[in-house]
């Protein structure tokens, strides 16, 4: 087991990233399911980090209820944005979430007294144990899994493909994209939080766009036609930037161009059954 | 004979464009009711009006004696009104089955969150709504496609498959735009089947048609529909030879403009 504590003790902090990396483009595949391009996950993944580190630091609440705050405060949040901002659809939609991505980080930079402003928040407890990251992403899936195979999937489904055609099919449109976009939230929320008691320290700029950004691309690399596309996209684009360090400053740039890439060859991502049964299921058949 | 839907005295206008001026109708109980009308006569705003997905200028619509003004179309829908469209609007990367399926969402009795506790509730609403659906699928025979994606059907098909749709939502009065449009004549002789089939199970139909030869065929009761006004009502052979329904169809004798029209062309 020598080598495995030497693994661990290198590279646990590589792979809780995984884990909430997964959860958070699990969080955006939710509303992408439902036709919605709301790119907001990221800030809500901050106002999750910020609520619950400051709960745990200047109030000692414990883990577990610091957690729930943590995944209700930007609930709560994407309810109050949401009512104006889902009447909006396609790119008018990824720019109002976008624009409230900004004004977060921006509230978080200005309200120093709280947040502690550019120097963010630091000495958080470090009490996240793997076992926390891997019970949040195995019950996210479980409750992912479930919906897609229910009524709400469908509906959700319904919606992307057809919202005027869902709507006279006795689905409450509103209902189901608040629903989607609340719940897209409070995950990322649940990811902000296991991530800011991992690394002690968080700041401002780690919920900005770059993060919303790599949010999507996780997503839409790994595919939205089901629920391994993005826990697979969030492991590649994990780990690709820990193998090319030396491309460090570029990191940007290489996700960039890994997503026209994607988009041009794969549109479905690289999880796509459709294809695999295209590319492997021919022998077979003609066997 | 009572009424099941009633527009009273409606208007729409599109800002100075009046598409629909004082319209009242009362479409009975039961039996199939047709609406023909020119092109641009304003028959698809009518459904549009009727399932919500526009609101009237003025007047009313009473389904049931209750005002259907204001309301959201999934309400509507829930209150028994289901409608197809004119140009086909199924869910393509959907199943057959799955399509269907959408339909029967408000009959689905486990709530949103009771989807995570209620295990047995869940399995048993979901396996009673996939039987229900392949019910609605054989009544169009389509149930040996149920698993097909919806985008494979063939155009008929889809046609079929929209009303099955439509029928899942439990209506009692269904709307159908054009359910003919674009179909060979072999397709038209069998969804003429088909729709006589739906009416005799008990549902009312309220249909939008171009092709005569369908709709004198099917409906008993007509209505017609031109520049926005009814301007006839009637049996099949009552608006074959009212004058003013040959006069919207084909133009009036005298009619200066389509004769300079024609020696133009010529």
């Amino acid at each position: 087991m020598d080598w495995f504590n030497n693994f661990w003790s290198v590279y646990s902090n590589l792979v809780l990233t995984l884990g909430t990396n997964a959860l958070l483009a699990l969080s955006i595949y939710l509303t992408l399911s439902c036709g919605m391009l709301a790119i907001a996950n990221a800030a809500f993944m901050g106002i999750g980090a910020y609520a619950s580190a400051l709960l745990t630091m200047n109030y000692g609440l414990p883990f577990p209820l610091a957690m729930a705050a943590g995944m209700a405060a930007p609930a709560l949040m994407a309810f109050v944005i949401g009512k104006p901002t889902l009447r909006l659809s396609g790119v008018y939609l990824a720019m109002a979430t976008l624009a409230f991505g900004e004004v977060v980080r921006i509230a978080l930079l200005n309200a120093e007294s709280i947040t502690g402003g550019a120097l963010g928040l630091n000495g958080i407890p470090q009490s996240t144990q793997w076992w926390h990251v891997a019970l949040a992403l195995v019950l996210t899936l479980a409750l992912l899994w479930r919906l897609r195979r229910s009524k709400v999937g469908r509906a959700f489904e319904s919606i992307k493909e057809d919202e005027t055609a869902a709507g006279l099919m006795g689905i409450d449109v509103g209902a189901h994209k608040m629903l989607a976009f609340v719940l897209g939230a409070a995950i990322a929320g649940l990811a902000g939080t296991l991530n800011a008691h991992l690394t002690f320290f968080i700041g401002p700029s780690e919920y900005g766009f770059d993060r919303a950004v790599d949010i999507l691309t996780m997503a839409i690399l790994g595919g939205i036609g089901n629920l391994t596309g993005p826990v697979i996209g969030a492991v590649i684009l994990t780990l690709l930037p820990e193998m090319l360090r030396s491309f460090k400053d570029f990191r940007l740039v290489v996700n960039g161009f890994i997503l026209v890439l994607i988009v041009l060859f794969l549109p479905k991502g690289i999880w796509d059954p459709g294809h695999f049964r295209q590319w492997f299921g021919r022998g077979g058949r003609r066997a | 004979m009572s009424t099941s839907l009633r527009l009273a005295s409606l208007s729409r206008h599109f800002g100075g464009l009046q598409v629909l001026q004082d319209v009242n109708l009362e479409i009975p109980q039961s039996g199939i009711f047709g609406l023909i009308g020119p092109n641009g006569a304003g028959k698809t705003t009518v459904f549009n009006l009727i399932t919500g997905l526009l609101p009237p200028t003025s007047g009313r619509i009473e389904f049931n004696g209750q005002n259907l003004a204001g309301r959201k179309p999934h309400d509507i829908t829930r209150l028994g009104i289901a409608r197809t469209f004119q140009n086909i609007r199924i869910f393509k990367d959907m199943s057959l089955l799955e399509n269907v399926m959408v339909g029967l969402h408000a009959q689905l009795k486990y709530g949103s969150l009771g989807l995570l506790t209620s295990s047995g509730l869940f399995r048993s609403e979901e396996r009673r709504a996939r039987e229900r659906a392949r019910e609605l699928l054989s009544w169009v025979k389509l149930d040996n496609k149920a698993t097909a994606k919806a985008d494979n059907l063939s155009y008929g098909e889809q046609r079929k498959l929209e009303l099955a749709r439509a029928l899942a939502t439990n209506p009692k009065l269904l709307l159908l735009d054009e359910p003919v449009a674009g179909m060979n004549s072999s397709e038209k002789d069998e969804l003429m089947i088909e729709i006589r089939n739906i009416s005799e199970r008990g549902y009312t139909i309220f249909m939008i048609e171009h092709d005569m030869r369908f709709v004198m065929g099917l409906c008993g009761d007509i209505a017609v529909l031109n520049f926005g006004r009814i301007i006839a009502r009637g049996s099949p052979d009552t608006i074959r030879n009212d004058p003013q329904v040959i006069e919207a169809y084909l133009g009036r004798e005298d009619d200066e403009v389509s004769r300079d029209a024609t020696e133009d062309a010529a």
